[in-house]
């Protein structure tokens, strides 16, 4: 049945060609192939890292196609809407190897970017972090080629380190902890005990939680490194650790914020503190693009067509990659046309519009190309917010009481 | 919701009394059917009294739904079952269910009573369905999430709109081609023709708009946008459209901005926003436009508007997230 219907899709672009035309076909007998138009196509390329191989038994590993399965879908959901206009959409993804001893170094970002940019690519998204996202932007500097960063959050991205031709669709780290903080103030969770993982990205996430409370008028109360290992890894035969139990004795806190991206640690601590509280973060409640549980503004369409395509359920880094590759077809469909020139000038213009299942359209931000979006705060089984909270008021949007605003930008968005 | 659910003894015993009712009652009275999407219900309300008369359990998430042409049959869409429920008006019962084909979400029916055509959400086609003899009579491939459906007073031009794709399709009903796609502004939610058959209104749900479409030309001849104190430009949701027979008024419903706008359907101005439920989505006349009823999702109930005073009357509780609205013809 799938095949079929795959079958079928591939046929539409001919049908469209000839329902355009039919008085032509009634008429001729045998219509000449010149006749039918060719369709214009949009190649959007992707490059991202597959996850590894999980051990044995990991309940909640990543699947080898994250973000790969966004891209497919956003292609399928463009091409439908391109054969009414004319356009296809095609995606060449390049998974990326993992260095392993004895064996060829695998292919590097640059290299994989530089081969799509020469196949005539002019749209790249990046499913990769932010070190690699620069090297990537900057070897393909004055080429034309737009770039997406689809997950890294690093605020230097969007700040200091911002580049004209790169736009971003994962939500910033300061967009994050904003979206946290907005509802920790809305419940009057003023007080918070923030614990910060050993790794960089940690720490640059415990930045901007400090950020957003000041901005938002919580306290940081008390405040402790992780230095117990990855215990929410040791699933099982460890299930408690004195010292660590202990380490959150005598603070007074409303909640417990834990910055710890890789996922070390954060899910240990909730029934883990002495005294009982909420936790909230990297785990527990957490800001995020996506989640299961979201079904309003057509989104369990969304999520019924992509169960349909990668037989699991949609991640954010899927919906973040689905957003940039629908961003270029959007592009398209407004413009009514193909021209990468065009369409980089419509995805950077401020009256763009992206619907995404959040609610309201969706746009770049001028000031550091960053997708405006609502933010979803979850727990592992429900929706519990949908930030920026009610009564967060801006003068341009409400969205832009998340992220890093235009009067205390560092980002100089220079033409290349 | 449970306490509008009604048990099979009590539904039975229900249908009796409304049976009775119905036999003893005037020929022509009218009644209004809700379809309440997290209840898997139909809330029946009589206009007389404007009061829940009875609530008929129908197939998992109800969504579009229409009175057939004599009022003796309801069609319901039961999105989660790929099915459409057909009740008997007078029992409440369902009597037969269609083969709708994937997800139908909202379908309009021809003037002349059948074909039905229906909007296959999840799986952007448009399936022609001959409710006599359940039989599928064509599938029209369109956009991504297809929902509104308008059909010209001739029955000759079928709309559809996207909601994704952000198109409406003009369909040819005799061919069962695609003849036209009009782009419009972010998810397109409903589409409406007028009564001489020249213009068709569609919403934009996140762009915030209604376009009016030239029929002939195909062309976007206006966009109306909405202002209101005190509510953002992002809650202002535009989704269900009405226009009076006579072609002078527009009834739009908001969405999240808890608003009926009331647009004049020549000048296109806004004249006036109705305060209503909340999440308000779909609309529908009394066969005699005296009254307009808009169904509110988050508040689960129904406001009754009077078109003439321009004014809210009434809110009528009913099931669970209510979706769709239609009122039996006499």
């Amino acid at each position: 049945m799938a095949q079929f219907r795959k079958a079928t899709l591939a046929s539409l672009g001919l049908l469209a060609g000839l329902a355009a035309a039919p008085a032509a076909l009634a008429q001729a007998p045998a219509p000449p192939q010149a006749a039918a138009p060719q369709a214009s196509e949009i190649r959007i390329g992707l490059i991202y890292r597959p996850a590894p191989a999980p051990s044995s038994y990991d309940a909640q590993a990543a699947p080898e196609d994250e973000g790969l399965a966004g891209a497919r879908l956003a292609i399928q959901d463009n091409a439908t809407t391109g054969r009414f206009v004319r356009q296809s959409y095609a995606l060449d993804a390049v998974a990326l190897g993992t260095a392993a001893p004895g064996a060829p170094p695998p292919q590097s970002p640059v290299d994989a970017a530089r081969d799509l940019a020469a196949k005539g690519l002019r749209f790249i998204v990046l499913a990769l972090p932010a070190d690699e996202v620069l090297a990537v932007a900057d070897a393909l500097k004055g080429s034309s080629v737009v770039l997406f960063n689809a997950s890294a959050p690093d605020d230097r991205l969007r700040g200091a380190d911002c580049r004209a031709d790169v736009f971003h669709v994962a939500p910033s780290r300061a967009m994050q902890t904003d979206a946290l903080a907005q509802f920790l103030a809305f419940m009057r969770w003023r007080k918070l005990f923030l614990i910060t993982g050993p790794q960089d990205g940690d720490k640059l996430w415990a930045e901007a939680m400090k950020r957003s409370a000041k901005k938002f008028g919580l306290q940081i109360s008390a405040e402790r490194p992780w230095t117990f290992g990855p215990l929410a890894r040791a699933r099982g035969d460890t299930p408690t650790r004195a010292e660590a139990l202990v380490f959150t004795r005598g603070l007074d806190y409303d909640v417990a914020v834990v910055a710890d991206e890789a996922g070390d640690f954060g899910d240990y601590v909730p029934f883990h503190t002495v005294d009982p509280r909420p936790v909230a973060g990297t785990q527990g409640l957490v800001p995020t693009t996506w989640h299961p549980t979201l079904e309003v503004w057509g989104a369990a369409q969304a999520q019924n067509r992509f169960r349909r395509l990668a037989g699991r359920l949609m991640r954010p880094l899927d919906y973040q990659v689905w957003a940039a590759v629908r961003a270029v077809g959007e592009a398209a469909f407004q413009r009514k046309t193909t021209d990468p020139a065009a369409l980089t000038a419509a995805i950077a213009d401020p009256a763009f519009s992206l619907p995404g299942y959040k609610g309201v359209a969706l746009s770049f931000r001028p000031w550091d190309h960053q997708l405006r979006q609502p933010l979803l705060l979850v727990q592992p089984q429900a929706l519990v917010a949908v930030a920026p909270e009610q009564g967060y008021l801006h003068q341009r949007t409400p969205l832009d009481t998340l992220g890093i605003d235009l009067p205390e930008t560092q980002c100089k968005l220079a033409k290349s | 919701m449970s306490r509008h659910r009604i048990r099979p003894a009590q539904a039975a015993q229900t249908a009796a009394i409304l049976a009775a009712l119905l036999a003893a009652a005037p020929a022509h009275a009218t009644t209004v059917y809700v379809s309440n999407e997290k209840g898997n219900s139909v809330s029946v309300i009589d206009v007389e009294t404007l009061k829940v008369t009875a609530t008929w359990p129908v197939g998992r998430r109800p969504r579009g739904i229409t009175v057939g042409k004599d009022g003796s049959l309801l069609y319901v869409c039961a999105s989660d079952d790929d099915r459409i429920d057909v009740l008997d008006t007078k029992t409440g019962k369902i009597v037969r269910s269609l083969r709708s084909g994937p997800d139908p979400e909202q379908f309009i029916a021809h003037p002349s009573g059948n074909p039905l055509y229906v909007a296959n959400e999840d799986d952007s086609q448009v399936t022609v369905l001959d409710i006599e003899k359940n039989k599928v009579v064509a599938e029209v491939p369109v956009g991504v999430e297809p929902e509104g459906m308008g059909l010209s007073p001739d029955g000759s031009i079928l709309v559809n709109t996207s909601e994704t794709t952000n198109m409406a399709h003009f369909i040819d009903t005799k061919t069962f081609q695609v003849i036209d796609n009009v782009l419009v502004d972010a998810r397109p939610r409903f589409a409406e023709f007028s009564q001489d058959g020249r213009w068709l209104w569609v919403s934009a749900e996140v762009g915030g708009t209604v376009s009016v479409i030239d029929v002939e030309t195909r062309k976007v001849v206006k966009k109306i946008t909405f202002k209101i104190p005190g509510v953002t430009d992002e809650q202002i949701q535009p989704v269900g459209v009405r226009l009076t027979r006579d072609g002078t008024k527009a009834f739009v419903a908001l969405g999240p901005a808890n608003r009926v706008a009331v647009v004049d359907a020549k000048t296109y101005e806004v004249q006036k926003y109705l305060p209503v439920g909340q999440r308000v989505w779909q609309l529908a006349f009394t066969p005699d436009q005296k009254l307009l009823f808009s169904t509110n999702g988050t508040s689960n109930d129904v406001s009754v508007i009077d078109v003439e005073a321009l004014k809210v009357t009434k809110s009528i509780p009913v099931g669970l997230l209510p979706w769709g609205v239609a009122v039996s013809p006499q």
